[in-house]
């Protein structure tokens, strides 16, 4: 995983802490092989054990400072599913609970020096991406019917824009699997890569070093930030996604 | 020889792609830029438009990862 | 930057994302940690943070409720105690217009009395300033006649005492 140079010239590989391993021996990856993705997805669960259901295992009326962090995170993200996918969305709110915890989780995780970061596999981001977009559309047409169709005949528009305008939606709706899970996986990626570059540079630089270093840590703390933003973007888009299926048609 | 050519481009593209990233520069820009320009003006109902700025950095930022992707791929994946 | 991009001695790590022969493991436990989190968060965590949440709200507007109630105690009781200040002052003032009245009833009385002792005493007085008036007009006629006789006899007269009598008192009736 560290920077290696061999004799001469830099050897820099940003992309060496994406690669999947066994976690025992050395064997191929089948389907069921545990690996660094099973570790850091099991430390995600208990993370998530610990954050919001240890910390409230008191039900206290007062709250301790966990119990007030479990409170606070289910306040946000209730909120944000009435707010955006309407009192209809509700019902969905253990799924996006689920998905924001997840993502959150697994991106904060990934900044642990040595992790590794599972939401920056587009597998993973692809599957959620993919999970997210099957469920509103089943639920829209199990929903609405055929009416969820008229989502793509915009009909505030001319008479004449209208295919034009429905053939652009189709292909936006169709697009959004695809931008929903790059954008995450995307993000991730590259932060995490130019963190790997700098460190690169800092193990070649001396005592130069010392502004690669810096920069590094100026990285992390958008990092952070970023690591939050995009498990926000990504439940606030699914709740965006949602409402088209559960919500009232005009948006 | 031929190799090396290919090498050349792969790089050569992979720089070009990351000018991608100037355009989600700027629309990043555009869209923060245009909500404090707002927020200034109606104080009042900045805090109630946070979701909406959100949500339009992360469509404009896509973008621009779209283009690091490419430059990704071209430098590891071909 | 690094020239060698496909990396050396067979390690080729290109992007670990695009190596598909990983994907099937990855989306597998991805899967099993998603339903494991699902069922925790909607089994457990989620209706019992609601729970709390919720009764955090019931106590908060219970108490509100009871706070609300006592306020209304206090301001009843605030009322029954001036109320009561307000009867006591009434009460009061009523007994002490009773007694003043008492009092004057007494003064009246006694005042009564004494104008009537007064009255009485005064018309003794009157009578018997009456009798002695009386009487000395009695004398005074008397002492008239014995004087008129005496004067009558002395002028050489025969002194008929009826006739005396009745010029007397004539005299002194004018």
């Amino acid at each position: 995983m560290a920077t290696e140079e061999h004799g001469s010239g830099l050897q820099i590989h940003p992309m060496d802490q994406f690669v999947v391993k066994p976690l025992f021996g050395d064997g191929p990856i089948e389907w069921y092989t545990p690996t660094n993705v099973t570790l850091w997805m099991g430390i995600a669960i208990l993370a998530m054990v610990a954050l919001l259901v240890l910390s409230t295992r008191r039900r206290a009326i007062v709250p301790s400072r966990g119990q007030s962090v479990a409170e606070m995170l289910y306040g946000f993200i209730h909120k944000m599913v009435e707010d955006v996918a309407g009192h209809e969305g509700l019902k969905f709110f253990p799924y996006i609970m689920t998905l924001f915890m997840f993502v959150f989780l697994s991106n904060i995780l990934g900044l642990i020096p040595m992790s590794f970061t599972t939401t920056s596999h587009i597998a993973v981001t692809a599957v959620l991406a993919l999970l997210v977009f099957l469920t509103v559309t089943i639920v829209g047409f199990y929903r609405k019917g055929v009416g969820f169709l008229s989502m793509f005949w915009v009909s505030s528009a001319p008479l004449a824009l209208r295919p034009i305008l429905a053939v652009i939606e189709l292909i936006s709706y169709f697009v959004r699997p695809l931008s929903h899970s790059i954008r995450l996986g995307g993000n991730l990626m590259a932060g995490h890569a130019v963190i790997k570059v700098f460190a690169g540079f800092a193990g070649a630089m001396g005592v130069a070093s010392v502004v690669p270093i810096a920069a590094i840590v100026a990285i992390y703390g958008l990092e952070l930030l970023v690591a939050s933003v995009q498990a926000y973007v990504f439940t606030i888009l699914t709740c965006v996604y949602l409402r088209d299926a559960v919500g009232d048609a005009h948006h | 020889m031929e190799g090396d050519i290919a090498e050349m481009g792969k790089f050569i593209g992979a720089g070009l792609a990351t000018m991608g990233l100037g355009g989600a520069g700027i629309g990043v820009g555009h869209i923060a830029g245009n909500f404090l320009a707002g927020a200034l003006r109606n104080p009042s109902a900045a805090p109630g438009q946070m979701a909406n700025l959100f949500v339009g950095i992360a469509f404009a930022e896509a973008l621009g990862i779209f283009s690091f992707l490419i430059a990704l791929l071209l430098m590891f994946a071909v | 930057m690094a020239t060698e991009a496909t990396g050396e001695a067979g390690k080729a790590v290109g992007m670990p994302q695009l190596d598909f022969s990983t994907w099937p493991n990855q989306i597998f436990w991805l899967l099993v940690t998603l339903v494991v989190i699902y069922f925790v968060l909607s089994k457990i965590a989620l209706p019992r943070i609601g729970a709390v949440l919720a009764d955090r709200k019931s106590t908060i507007t219970n108490d509100l409720a009871a706070a609300e109630e006592l306020k209304q105690k206090a301001v009843s009781a605030e009322k029954a105690y001036n109320d009561a200040l307000a009867n006591a002052r009434t009460e009061a003032a009523k007994i002490v217009a009773q007694a003043k009245a008492e009092i004057q009833k007494d003064l009246d009385a006694a005042t009564a009395q004494a104008d009537a002792e007064i009255a009485a005493r005064a018309a003794e007085s009157e009578k018997s300033i009456a009798v002695i008036r009386d009487g000395a007009a009695a004398a005074v006629s008397e002492v008239a006649r014995d004087v008129a006789d005496a004067l009558v006899v002395a002028l050489g007269g025969k002194a008929d005492a009826a006739t005396v009598t009745a010029a007397v008192t004539s005299r002194l009736k004018g």
